[in-house]
């Protein structure tokens, strides 16, 4: 039984085969990376295992256990953690709170403890603080630490929504376009890191990207999508080298 | 400027970062318990009106600032908490626990409105809180045999350990101790994962989902405790009012409520003590403009709401972050001199937000 099994997955937006019939599965410790065009479904195929969508037909099982029709809250605290495409931090708050939220699954203390702060209270918060400053310290953040979402450059956003999502101690991390909008440097700081996380910390790793380089440097195997469907699967050389994958890019001649 | 050497961790959690804290909020602590005995019995009055204010901006600020669910319709969990108090009261219920249930029944009012308005957000929120006001004011206009109706219901003279509560300063400690409770306990919800979730979902309900934080469950906690307190407030605005009536909790008192959180500062605790003085002492300026004005414009009718409204709109054009954003912009303006640039506050723009997920 693969760690996370995707089986026959579907989904419709009005006409539209969004994803259709997709199945791959992705062992535990590899990195794994979605690819296709523009609107081959790979977000929505994140959002599918995350938990936002549910699927029109088919099931996806993670660690054994069966998450299809989980709404997302219940499937964070298994052990599944993601980040979005367009970033969505919340911004108002500062990097230190924002990964501080990333803790939430880890709360072991009620609501009205936390209205008196109990000192059981206290001594978590300072656990999850001490969790959140060792991920400070993984993605070189803590020159940011104090500072609002909202006043960070965009390369920073990127950083901290990994961080977030690291937060959570995830054991299967979805990276939805870590690299995107990053100068070629952050990307390069990017693919070390999505190496050290999946490496040390032992996560397992499912991304989406468009960067070539950044796949053939990071991920074992590779998926590529079109329209819906999967069109190849294999290594990131072998990928690339598939006919059916070169046409959907360039457009068959 | 103050630069902090920090050492521990507890220095982030604590309420009283440094000294100067601690000084400064001292002193307030003790000009606010030495009042009574500066004050006449008008000026207290009207402080221990403030306080209350202040007590139901907590409220109203943990929902609206923190957890990004606008309310127009607070005047129903302050009217909910001024008669279930008073007619435990008169129920022979002591003083305290009869508090105690007016939060409590408040705070599941809260939470089944809460509940309902799950699904909605924004300014379907906010009409549907404005719809639930009005059915509350209607249905204590209308249950007589309970509330009275609009012949009213009076307030039983309440007492505390065996003291009748008869003078207006034993109000105001009263006010006082349950004010710094109250903030206390909302602060103390800020700095847990209970608060921050609530952050969480003000900023963006998808992420917050994503990270494990049931929307559900969260938005009806914000909710129940915002009508909790609210009601607390209620409660003590009872005493104060001494004669309860379905016209003493209308739209106005909700939109002053909010206009309070407005013009004090969203999402600061510290907005909710500035906008209460502003709401509580802006009628006496009024009353004090009136003696001086031309009597066309003094005795002119709707000349209060018309300025309360004047004024959020001003706020919102050019002060969004309200009072407290003016005191921020004031304060670093003197510790950076001479290098404060108006840039400094400048609101960012979000970029890249094209593909919201709802």
């Amino acid at each position: 039984m693969s760690y996370l099994a995707v089986e026959d997955l579907s989904i419709s937006f009005g006409g539209i085969r969004a994803v259709d019939d997709v199945s791959f599965a992705v062992e535990e410790g590899e990195v794994f990376a979605i690819i296709g065009p523009n609107g081959a479904g790979k977000t929505t195929l994140f959002n599918l295992v995350s938990g936002i969508y549910s699927p029109d037909g088919g099931s996806v099982r993670f660690a054994g256990r069966d998450i299809t029709s989980l709404p997302a809250h219940r499937i964070a605290p298994l052990g599944l953690a993601r980040t979005f495409q367009n970033i969505e931090l919340f911004e108002h708050a500062t990097v230190l709170q924002n990964l501080l939220i990333g803790r939430h699954v880890h709360r072991r203390s009620t609501a009205l403890s936390h209205l008196l702060f109990l000192p059981a209270v206290r001594r978590e918060e300072l656990e999850h603080r001490r969790r959140v400053e060792d991920v400070i310290d993984l993605l070189e953040l803590a020159h940011y630490r104090e500072q609002r979402i909202a006043n960070l450059p965009y390369g920073v956003r990127k950083v901290v929504e990994v961080g977030r999502a690291l937060c959570l101690e995830p054991k299967l991390l979805l990276l939805d376009e870590p690299t995107s909008g990053l100068n070629p440097e952050e990307s390069e700081d990017m693919g070390f890191w999505i190496e050290d996380i999946n490496r040390d910390l032992g996560v397992t790793v499912v991304m989406v990207a468009h960067d070539m380089g950044l796949v053939s440097r990071v991920a074992g195997r590779v998926l590529a999508l079109n329209e819906g469907r999967v069109i190849a699967e294999g290594s990131a050389a072998e990928v690339q080298k598939n006919p059916a994958v070169v046409d959907a890019y360039l457009g068959a001649d | 400027m103050r630069f902090l050497f920090k050492t521990h961790y507890n220095q982030d959690i604590d309420h009283l970062k440094h000294g100067g804290d601690r000084f400064w909020y001292g002193l307030l602590l003790v000009l606010a318990a030495a009042a009574p005995a500066a004050l006449g019995t008008f000026y207290l009055g009207e402080l221990n009106l403030v306080m209350i204010y202040a007590i139901a901006g907590v409220g109203l600020m943990l929902l609206v600032g923190y957890t990004g669910q606008v309310s127009l319709g607070h005047a129903a969990f302050l009217a909910i908490g001024a008669y279930t108090h008073s007619l435990l009261l008169g129920a022979g219920l002591p003083f305290l626990l009869s508090i105690v249930a007016a939060v409590l029944v408040s705070a599941l009012v809260g939470a089944g409105v809460g509940w309902i308005a799950l699904r909605m957000t924004g300014i379907y929120l906010a009409i549907a809180t404005l719809a639930f006001a009005m059915l509350t004011e209607q249905t204590i206009s209308r249950a007589e045999w309970l509330t009275g109706g609009f012949r009213g219901l009076a307030v039983p003279q309440a007492s505390l350990f065996g003291m009748p509560l008869t003078q207006g300063w034993q109000h105001y400690y009263v006010t006082l101790t349950l004010l710094v409770v109250t903030l206390l306990a909302a602060l103390n919800i800020l700095r847990s994962s209970t608060g921050r979730a609530m952050v969480a979902i003000r900023d963006s309900e998808i992420s917050a989902e994503s990270v494990g934080i049931n929307l559900a469950v969260y938005k009806t906690l914000a909710f129940a405790l915002s009508a909790g307190i609210t009601g607390l407030a209620g409660a003590l605005f009872a005493h104060r009012l001494g004669y309860l009536s379905p016209d003493a909790f209308t739209f106005l008192i909700s939109l002053q409520l909010l206009l309070m959180v407005v013009v004090g500062g969203v999402g600061s605790m510290r907005g909710v003590i500035y906008g209460a003085l502003f709401i509580g002492f802006l009628p006496q300026l009024l009353a004090i403009a009136r003696d001086t004005l031309p009597p066309q414009i003094a005795q002119a009718p709707g000349l209060e709401p018309g300025i309360f409204g004047l004024i959020l709109v001003l706020v919102i054009l050019f002060e969004p972050q309200g009072i407290f954003g003016r005191w921020l912009k004031i304060k670093s303006y003197f510790q950076l001199f001479p290098l404060y640039r108006r840039a400094t506050h400048r609101r960012q723009k979000t970029y890249l937000r094209t593909e919201r997920l709802r």
